[in-house]
């Protein structure tokens, strides 16, 4: 349980996939105008993190590692340069099963999420979660302890700089600089806040 | 819209980066220096070529509703094989990317060009569209990465530029500077090129009796 809790808090804070890794920033700079689609978004990317980490860990691990395949007689076999069409592969049609999931039977959830779920098959934030979980060796449960800490940590990041931008928009800042060019400045600074954190242990 | 025409085209006008803002993820994580950016641009428009010219001349055979899920297919083996080529050739480079070279899979100006242009145009078009983007991002990439390799360990391509005497700024070190460098650079092309800017959300006027009727 130590070592879950672990996992957790060095993926959600010490190396957090937006402010520290700098993964799915499209999506971040563009769909945080406002708090609340912010908070729609950090639980899209949490939902869909929680969902494809751990099953491209189980398909890496039975069919794509080296030696993996010594089950079905071939031991020598390694099939790990597949990984990346694999797993976007994987994710691609996960993130469509939980749009009919969601659909069919959680409507209200639908509504709130169905925009960003599109937007999650060529977020790097999803597809890098899976390749570092893969660096970083994980066995299945840390794969979801890991999946949990980035999915948290982004959603954390997005909704923090979606309040720091709707704060933004009574101050007087110079024409070239609205907008994406303030929304760059203010995301270097909160990852310099982050940076701050990196020394950490837990 | 012939090929000589469109390239060079428009890289200000148009830039992937800093108009259209597709593909950041890369530009801001792999610029703490020139040698890896330089291999990292050139792998990103070899994908980018590739995925449009593919695209463009299977867009009349793809059937609409999986055209999505083809179009990553082939973004992707392209991909594996610049890593398999880079992991051959270039192994020190190979390591200092880690993870970004397959995430040019997921880099969104290569799929924002497939869906956007090559979908609906010939191969020549899309091949010079391919090449525009492709140098508007390298260009990008490539300032940011110069900026920090000159003010942060004073060298370019690991030669040594700057004597001894100037400050390193450390700063340039970490990542949150490629963010202030990307703000300066959009400031500059914006006050350059007014039309680009954006409209306050907020005026500073008070509203009038009709607007607040």
């Amino acid at each position: 349980m130590a070592e879950f809790f672990n996992i957790v808090m060095h993926a959600m804070v010490v190396e957090n996939l937006a402010l520290v890794f700098l993964l799915g920033m499209c999506t971040f700079i563009a769909v945080s105008k406002r708090v609340s689609t912010a908070i729609g978004l950090g639980i899209a990317v949490l939902l869909v993190q929680l969902i494809t980490v751990p099953i491209n860990n189980v398909i890496y691990h039975q069919l794509l590692a080296p030696g993996a395949l010594s089950w079905a007689g071939l031991p020598a076999t390694d099939l790990s340069h597949l990984r990346f069409i694999t797993f976007i592969g994987v994710i691609a049609a996960l993130v469509q099963i939980v749009e009919l999931v969601l659909e069919r039977y959680f409507r209200r959830l639908q509504d709130a999420l169905g925009i960003f779920l599109p937007l999650l098959t060529v977020n790097c934030a999803i597809l890098g979660a899976s390749l570092l979980m893969v660096q970083r060796e994980y066995d299945f449960v840390g794969s979801v302890a890991y999946a949990v800490g980035v999915g948290a940590g982004w959603a954390v990041a997005v909704i923090l700089f979606a309040a720091i931008r709707e704060r933004l928009r009574y101050s007087d800042i110079p024409v070239g600089m609205q907008g994406l060019g303030m929304a760059f400045i203010i995301t270097g600074f909160l990852a310099f806040g982050f940076a701050g954190i990196s020394g950490i242990e837990f | 819209m012939r090929f000589d025409k469109r390239f060079p085209g428009p890289i200000i006008d148009d830039n992937p980066i800093t108009v259209q803002i597709l593909g950041l993820c890369s530009v801001l994580a792999v610029s703490r220096s020139l040698e890896p950016a330089l291999i990292m641009a050139a792998a990103v428009i070899a994908v980018l070529i590739y995925s449009n010219v593919a695209v463009s001349a299977l867009r009349t055979v793809m059937p609409k509703s999986i055209r999505l899920i083809i179009e990553v297919t082939l973004v992707a083996s392209a991909v594996i094989v610049v890593d398999e080529i880079l992991k051959a050739y270039a192994p020190e480079a190979s390591r200092v990317l880690t993870i970004f070279v397959g995430l040019i899979i997921t880099n969104c100006i290569v799929l924002g060009r497939a869906e956007s242009f090559a979908m609906h145009n010939r191969v020549l078009p899309s091949l010079a569209d391919a090449l525009n983007n492709g140098v508007g991002y390298a260009a990008i990439l490539l300032f940011i990465a110069a900026t920090r390799e000159l003010l942060g360990n004073g060298s370019l391509l690991n030669v040594k530029v700057l004597p001894d005497a100037f400050p390193r700024n450390d700063m340039m070190q970490y990542a949150p500077s490629a963010f202030f460098i990307l703000g300066l650079v959009v400031w500059a092309i914006r006050s350059w090129h007014p039309e680009q800017a954006e409209q306050p959300a907020h005026s500073a006027e008070p509203l009038s009796y009709q607007e607040v009727r």
